[in-house]
């Protein structure tokens, strides 16, 4: 299980903007590079993230090679009604990572 | 004709390989009030990506180090349930000298001590992501104290080993760490800025390897750098040297998890 780390406030005045962080540990390995003897690093890519707040899509994004180590998200979501938050990462082969956050609106 | 000159070519390369290791003639040192840490290197957005402690991926180790730190493997004590109020400053102190082993220990080697003396675990590999994790939460313990190891008569040994190490030349480009770090730095080599090679950000989050290292395999690095043969993590070598920088940077602020280029 990859160390996955978020930011968001516990709770915010409804219709106020708030600001996600999201990271989660990963190489984001291209499968272009080569070891220390020269063998083929094989490549391992996240390949979608998407975050719903009350089961609705709010943000998600493809992952590519290009895209660095440890992958750091930031977006915004404006506080619409008290509820979860669903943040998921699924890699190359369909393995997918969650976390869940409350968000209280006041 | 054509064979004689290219035996010359062969003797003249095989004498120039065979040169032993020298030390440059005169030893330049940093001015004690010139100090600077690697930080100071650094873009501006570099720096303030290592002090937000969310941006800074090196905090994703200290975290895991965090509940490696508390939690027990099988039936073993964790390492909360001895030190107990953890172990702020301890790292500034570190690489010191044991006195049951009678040997001078980094943080990775006291980590591996603890393990199999007190925990009755395996040793973890040099460089593992657990021993990683375990050392960035420790020493980001110690943010913002000075780096004060300390130099006695049995840790003397030490010192002249890495302080001889510092300023051999090696490797087929033949420099020694004093070239770059004491003489050069704040002076591009290709696009990069020669920082004074200090260790104080260690283990650092560096973006050319895409993830958190140990001080040794950035000294690793630097022999490939040069082309000489490096030692292996976790040698008693490189703990001298890392030994001799600490007292190098004394004063220095520890900054783990640091993020180098």
């Amino acid at each position: 299980m990859p160390t996955i780390r978020l930011s968001i406030p516990e709770s915010a005045r409804k219709n106020e903007v708030i600001e996600i962080k999201a990271m989660i540990q990963h190489p984001m390995e291209t499968g272009y590079r080569r070891g220390m003897k020269g063998e083929v690093i094989e490549r391992d890519l996240i390949k979608f993230f998407k975050c719903t707040y009350n089961d609705k899509l709010i943000f998600s994004s493809e992952f590519f090679p290009g895209i660095a180590a440890n992958p750091f998200l930031t977006f915004y979501a404006k506080a619409e009604e008290t509820g979860e938050l669903n943040f998921s990462w699924t890699d190359q082969n369909g393995v997918r990572w969650n976390e869940t956050r409350t968000l209280t609106v006041t | 004709m054509m064979k004689s000159c290219s035996i010359s070519l062969i003797a003249i390369a095989g004498l120039a390989a065979c040169q032993p290791a020298t030390q440059t003639d005169e030893r330049t040192y940093l001015p004690g009030n010139e100090i600077k840490s690697g930080f100071d290197f650094l873009t501006q957005s570099t720096q303030e990506q290592q002090q937000d402690t969310f941006e800074n991926p090196g905090f994703l180790w200290v975290e895991r180090g965090d509940s490696l730190f508390s939690s027990a493997e099988q039936s073993s004590p964790s390492c909360a349930d001895c030190h107990d109020d953890g172990l702020k400053g301890v790292a500034a102190n570190y690489p010191a000298w044991n006195e049951d082993t009678k040997t001078l220990q980094n943080l990775e080697a006291r980590i591996n001590y603890c393990r199999t003396e007190y925990q009755d675990l395996p040793k973890l590999e040099y460089e593992s992501e657990d021993l990683l994790s375990l050392t960035a939460y420790v020493s980001n313990q110690s943010l913002g104290m000075p780096v004060s190891v300390e130099l006695s008569d049995q840790t003397k040994e030490n010192y002249d080993n890495g302080e001889r190490y510092f300023f051999t030349r090696r490797g087929q480009l033949n420099l020694s760490c004093e070239q770059c770090h004491n003489e050069n730095w704040g002076k591009k080599l290709r696009g990069d800025m020669i920082s004074q090679g200090h260790g104080n950000g260690f283990p650092a989050y560096r973006f050319e390897w895409q993830t958190l290292g140990s001080l040794h395999r950035r000294l690793h690095d630097c022999d490939t750098g040069v082309r000489a043969e490096p030692y292996p993590l976790g040698s008693q070598t490189y703990i001298d040297l890392e030994f001799y920088l600490a007292i190098r940077a004394s004063g220095l602020s520890i900054e783990t998890p640091a993020i180098r280029r």
